[in-house]
């Protein structure tokens, strides 16, 4: 089972498929590198584990919607996302002061495979080179209805771990049947199935490629079922996607951050 | 100083203007023909929407209407992704199904250093230049939804061809000019704009971390200037460059 983990420190290079290290395939959740080395999962710095465009999807499950009193949207609603948000598996992410209310969103995420334009959805699978998982948090203090949800709410540094793995394609039997769960400090606070997606993967893609191309190394954050929860400091996020991966986030406070940064520099 | 990408044997490589519009390569060798162009910066392309009075004097009471309720707070942003980059000379493919296209003549502001939480004040020691920029995009009919499928189409955003050194022009005091097929088609200033380039970069790196190489939009005009298949589309800022590319149909380009 082929699966891939970032390269062990930075700087890196730009990912490629193939140049990672993959589990060892044991339960003691250790990586093995392209080397041979062996290194337990909280010894290496894990990264994204590709490095595109990153698209993500609002209101794509039904009872999401639902939940946020919308009724589910006719079209794909897309946004996008820059590298300045994303981060890795066991990474910390950062809970804006005076707030009151930052949610997570347990995603199963497409990594693109091959050049995509006028892609039809009988295709799309084709263009698909693999799975990850991520958690893309929102800060619903900072909604307005511009270009909504914006920037401020989706893109700020931390606040999008993807990882840990990259598992290929032919390795997930079926994208469309998928579990998703979130635990917060072990508590199991949202459960989903990827079968609940208003646009599916096939639509996604075809959707996408009919205004623009998607290239290798792209990544599309599909959505994220009802269960969403406010998150605090200290608390403990997992969010996983059946057959594809776990990953676990620390919430820390802007105070927390600031120090951890002057320590690493 | 100004400094220019363009693609050599396959390679990206930096160039510097001489007189007569000739160009200087990297490795001090003077280049014969004109290049293939670039855009300059390989960063995260940040875009600011409604920055601009033409377009915010016309939405003023949409916005106190559903979907919007209230006028925006905060800078609205979108992000313009790696596939609408394109450079200088380049040719650009415009649906014809998809309703109106429109040129957005605009300044690009280059970031040079890793900026977080800078003041106003710290803002502009954050910026390693400015270059042009064509911000195309379809008719803007809503705000309300990020507006992927008019902006984010291969090549709708045009840069270059020149990266001006920060000192060399005044962001507070910027006049861009564009052009339809060789007639000064559409003026707009940055007195104009309702946040300065010192106020978004002090603004957007509350939140997230600019980079090297990241560019940032300060603001597009009202959509007026529309653009068709066969035209040539310029947007030129004195003292930073003039960026020119040609419009055929996607048919064509297919």
């Amino acid at each position: 089972m082929p699966r891939r983990a970032p390269n062990e420190t930075r700087p890196h290079p730009p990912a490629r498929r193939g140049s990672y290290p993959r589990s060892s395939g044991d339960d003691d959740h250790s990586v093995q590198l392209a080397d041979g080395r062996r290194l337990a999962e909280d010894a290496v710095e894990w990264l994204p584990p590709a490095e595109g465009t990153v698209f993500a999807l609002g209101l794509n499950y039904a009872d999401h919607a639902a939940e946020l009193a919308f009724k589910a949207p006719t079209e794909p609603l897309v946004f996008l996302k820059s590298p300045a948000t994303l981060t890795g598996h066991r990474q910390v992410s950062v809970r804006p002061d005076n707030l009151l209310y930052m949610h997570y969103e347990c995603e199963l995420v497409v990594i693109i495979g091959k050049t995509a334009k006028n892609v039809s959805r009988e295709q799309a699978m084709d263009y698909v080179a693999g799975y990850s998982v991520c958690n893309d948090y929102a800060v619903r203090d900072y909604l307005e209805n511009y270009y909504r949800p914006n920037l401020r709410v989706k893109n700020r540094d931390t606040l999008t771990p993807i990882g840990p793995w990259w598992v290929d394609r032919d390795d997930v039997a079926d994208p469309a049947n998928l579990t998703l769960r979130t635990w917060v400090n072990g508590e199991l606070r949202q459960q989903g199935n990827t079968s609940d997606m208003v646009f599916d993967i096939p639509y996604l893609i075809e959707y996408l490629s009919s205004f623009m191309t998607l290239s290798p190394g792209d990544m599309i954050a599909t959505g994220t079922p009802e269960g969403l929860a406010d998150v605090v400091p200290g608390d403990e996020v997992i969010v996983e996607v059946e057959g594809v991966g776990r990953l676990v986030n620390h919430i820390v406070s802007e105070a927390q951050y600031a120090a951890r940064q002057v320590q690493s520099a | 100083m100004k400094q220019g990408r363009i693609v050599l044997d396959q390679q990206a490589r930096r160039v510097t203007p001489l007189a007569a519009g000739k160009l200087l390569l990297d490795n001090g060798n003077p280049l014969a023909d004109q290049p293939q162009w670039l855009a300059p910066v390989t960063g995260t392309v940040y875009g600011v929407a409604l920055n601009h009075r033409s377009l915010l004097d016309k939405l003023e009471a949409d916005f106190q209407q559903p979907p919007y309720q209230k006028a925006p707070a905060t800078p609205v942003l979108f992000i313009k992704p790696r596939n609408t980059h394109a450079g200088h000379g380049s040719t650009i493919a415009l649906p014809t199904q998809a309703g109106k296209v429109f040129a957005g003549g605009a300044l690009g502001v280059v970031i040079g250093k890793t900026a977080s939480k800078l003041t106003e004040q710290q803002a502009l020691d954050a910026v390693a230049g400015y270059t042009v920029v064509n911000e195309i995009s379809l008719e803007e009919s809503s705000f309300y939804r990020p507006a992927v499928k008019a902006k984010c189409r291969d090549g709708f955003c045009p840069m270059g061809p020149w990266l001006v050194d920060a000192a060399a022009i005044d962001p507070l005091n910027v006049e861009i000019r564009s052009y339809l097929n060789g007639e000064l088609a559409e003026t707009n200033h940055s007195r104009d704009w309702l946040r300065s380039v010192p106020q978004l970069i002090a603004a957007l790196s509350q939140f997230m971390t600019l980079q090297p190489g990241d560019l940032i939009i300060p603001a597009t005009p009202l959509r007026q200037l529309e653009i068709r298949p066969g035209d040539t589309v310029a947007v030129e800022i004195p003292g930073i460059g003039r960026l020119e590319n040609h419009l055929i149909a996607e048919e064509s380009a297919q």
